[in-house]
């Protein structure tokens, strides 16, 4: 039992540590202190990629998420020599940064990082700076592993996001571009027209909360939804005008024509405010969508299951006296090397087939980034046989179509749409009231991870 | 439950015969504190020093002094987290505080022996659920999609998972989740504590005319207070604590709940995305202190730990 008088003076004696270290605090903070950041990571180049010893016949840890899984084991088969371990996780889908914390720590502890990776754009921010003073950059630049002639088989501004001070740190795996889905079914027995404009859009969609309660044309619940709306309309929502200087203009015309044109129909119901993933959401009332490639077989097909022959897709959607069509991109995967691989080789051997071998895209489970790999995946019927109408020229179209105007930046947009929009949504405030809040989200995002944020 | 023996009423109990504690070191003594104290210093002191060095230094390791503090106190994320976390800690000591309290009176005093055993090992059950566990379980109860329940979460104008998990509902939510997991134990120490109060006192009392709840205000209250102290210091450390339920709810709102809500996951953001373990750790020195400062009041207000001869 411990005694009154050994508690009383272990209080004190605490109590004395704390002053001194208050007193301590003070002291240095009067007399004027070190930066509290180191300083490197925002600041300086890269540190020099410094190769690990090599050695040819080292295993290779191989991250995917479950949808490229198949790919990886299908290398794995047909290249039995090749030592993997094949490892599943999240893929870095809506926001999570479980790849980002898994780093760090692997930057603290000196080992455990995956060869080679499958993550989204945003984690090449911060993959290509080194995360702590002491730590080399994780991903390693694949201009210096793969060839030349490998990248420039790339479509047109697919590896933008990969490229940070003059180096590529990823292979870009898919394209997202956002088209208009349809159910064409749908659209024939009432004798709807394919809306061309996002005003024949608003319009359609007034009639089908008119004629067809119930049914919907679009969703903005989902964590991706801006990305699809929003980046379509060409809203400054995060754009990088110069390193590390982000312009969040939501007051901008491009945003507000976007918010306004959906408010009505938030309004009567023809577009859900709920997620078109969100668990027990009712395919069979989705007249259309405006949402990325992998629409098709991800959520019609698989998490709908519409019936095969009902969904087509058509071009992006245009405003009135638009020149150039614009459109959003909502994800697409890349792969990463991990600069701190034994086996480089092997590594970059298995990430550029993933990305560019005809064997493997033509069967991929979304559409390619490399153009080669997109014509043998449009060519293969397995990948459009469910749709009504052929939409190769849709997607190819589309592709080329992605406004470059949304910056891929070192926080994930998925996270202030969902935590300051989709509550207030939920609540039943229009979209073009909580403008003002999405924008102060977005900054104050932005400042946490070291942007400078203006408005021009 | 050692320190529970410094209640003069358990060492009553024990039996009379009452010798004089004398100490005498030897070795078995030691060996038998060594292990947990090994422990205690390998996981508990030396990362809290750690942090401790952490908070005042930068990733080069130099001096920032309070630096870190008030970077941290200047996220726009610090002010909310710590608002969400006292609203909660707010709601769920009360609700502790009283309902297990009044439901121990009731099961020792109103409910018949064997009725009272079944509820407390019911009462007791979800405890026995992990963290994560109980938040699953919940998760199923607030959707109403799914929900046993969803006929009242709709006639609370609740259709959809996505209004449960609005801001505002938030911490009654986590109370929920926090009680229905961690009362029905303190339930149990309640009712041992209430067992430790002798017959005759409450005899003595019924006698002079007391009621049902004068017994319970003036006798029974007043003599496991030091227990009702105790309990709150330990819900409360507890409580500020909360990590697993919010991070496990946003992720099952798909991000609708912010990755900062507590100021747990506020640090391991810093720690974890920012890469700025320097920052996390200031946040973890605020709330330890935050955490001791609240013990300290309560222990020395209520005088727990004060021993019956030393008056």
């Amino acid at each position: 039992m411990t005694s009154p008088r050994t508690v009383a003076r272990r209080r004190s004696g605490r109590i004395l540590a704390a002053a001194a270290a208050l007193t301590v605090g003070a002291a240095v903070a009067l007399s004027g202190c070190a930066s509290t950041s180191a300083g490197s990571t925002d600041t300086s180049t890269p540190s020099a990629f410094k190769q690990a010893a090599q050695d040819d016949s080292a295993p290779i840890t191989v991250w995917a998420d479950s949808t490229r899984l198949p790919d990886v084991q299908k290398y794995q088969k047909e290249h039995p020599n090749v030592k993997m371990n094949i490892v599943t996780y999240d893929g870095s889908a809506d926001g999570s940064t479980y790849l980002q914390t898994k780093v760090q720590l692997f930057d603290r502890t000196g080992s455990g990082w995956p060869d080679v990776v499958f993550a989204s754009p945003t984690d090449v921010t911060w993959a290509s700076v080194p995360t702590s003073p002491s730590a080399q950059a994780f991903a390693a630049p694949v201009d210096q592993l793969v060839q030349a002639s490998t990248l420039q088989g790339f479509a047109t501004g697919s590896l933008a996001p990969c490229q940070v001070d003059g180096h590529t740190y990823c292979l870009r795996n898919d394209i997202a571009q956002v088209v208009l889905w349809y159910n064409k079914k749908l659209m024939d027995q009432w004798g709807y027209q394919v809306p061309t404009t996002w005003q024949q859009y608003q319009a359609l969609g007034e009639k089908v909360a008119a004629q067809h309660p119930g049914y919907v044309i679009g969703a903005v619940g989902d964590t991706n939804s801006q990305e699809s709306y929003f980046w379509s309309s060409e809203c400054p929502a995060q754009q990088l005008v110069a390193k590390n200087t982000l312009k969040v203009d939501l007051s901008s015309p491009d945003c507000t024509r976007m918010a306004s044109l959906l408010d009505p129909l938030i309004a009567d119901k023809s577009v859900s405010t709920q997620g078109f993933f969100t668990q027990g959401f009712d395919g069979s009332k989705v007249l259309m969508a405006v949402g990325p490639s992998w629409y098709g077989q991800y959520l019609f097909n698989s998490a709908f299951k519409t019936p095969s022959g009902e969904i087509a897709a058509a071009a992006p959607l245009t405003w009135d006296g638009q020149s150039t069509p614009a459109t959003g991109d909502v994800g697409g995967g890349i792969w990463m090397i991990s600069s701190h691989s034994k086996n480089l080789k092997a590594a970059a051997a298995v990430a550029t087939w993933l990305t560019t071998s005809t064997e493997n895209l033509q069967a991929a489970p979304t559409y390619p980034a490399y153009i080669a790999g997109a014509k043998a995946w449009l060519a293969n019927p397995v990948n459009k046989d469910y749709f009504a109408d052929d939409v190769s020229n849709v997607f190819l179209a589309a592709a080329n179509e992605v406004w470059t105007g949304w910056s891929n930046t070192k926080f994930s947009d998925a996270t202030p749409w969902s935590n300051a929009v989709l509550p207030a949504l939920t609540a039943g405030k229009s979209l073009t009231s909580i403008l003002p809040a999405w924008q102060t989200a977005i900054a104050n995002e932005a400042k946490s991870v070291g942007y400078t944020v203006v408005t021009q | 439950m050692t320190t529970l023996q410094a209640n003069p009423l358990a060492v009553s109990a024990s039996g009379p015969a009452r010798r004089p504690a004398r100490r005498r070191a030897g070795l078995a003594g030691y060996l038998f504190v060594a292990g947990y104290t090994i422990l205690l210093i390998a996981f508990g002191v030396f990362p809290t020093g750690y942090s401790v060095y952490l908070a005042v230094t930068n990733p080069r390791g130099q001096f920032t002094g309070i630096g870190q503090f008030t970077k941290v106190l200047q996220d726009f994320r610090f002010g909310p987290a710590f608002a969400d976390i006292g609203v909660y800690l707010a709601m769920w000591l009360l609700l502790v505080v009283v309902l297990t309290v009044v439901v121990a009176i009731i099961l020792r005093s109103r409910v018949s022996n064997k009725v009272s055993s079944v509820l407390r090992f019911l009462f007791y059950i979800p405890g026995a659920l992990a963290g994560v566990a109980s938040v699953l379980v919940w998760l199923f109860m607030l959707d109403p999609a799914v929900s046993p329940a969803a006929g009242l979460l709709r006639a609370l104008g609740l259709d959809d998972f996505d209004q449960v998990l609005a801001p505002g509902n938030l911490p009654v939510i986590l109370v929920l989740i926090a009680f229905w997991t961690g009362a029905g134990g303190w339930i149990v120490v309640m009712y041992g504590a209430l067992n430790n109060i002798p017959d005759e006192i409450l005899e003595a009392a019924r006698i002079d005319g007391a009621g049902p709840w004068q017994v319970a205000w003036y006798i029974q209250i007043p003599m496991i207070s030091k227990w009702i102290v105790y309990m709150a210091i330990l819900a409360f450390a507890a409580g500020t604590q909360l990590f697993v339920e919010p991070q496990l709810l946003q992720t099952a709102s798909l991000n609708r709940v912010s990755p900062t809500w507590s100021p747990n996951e506020l640090a391991y953001v810093f720690a974890f995305q920012n890469g700025d373990f320097n920052g996390a750790a200031a946040i973890s020195i605020v709330l330890l202190a935050i955490g001791l400062l609240c013990a300290g009041l309560l222990v020395t207000r209520s005088g727990l730990f004060k021993l019956d001869d030393d008056s």
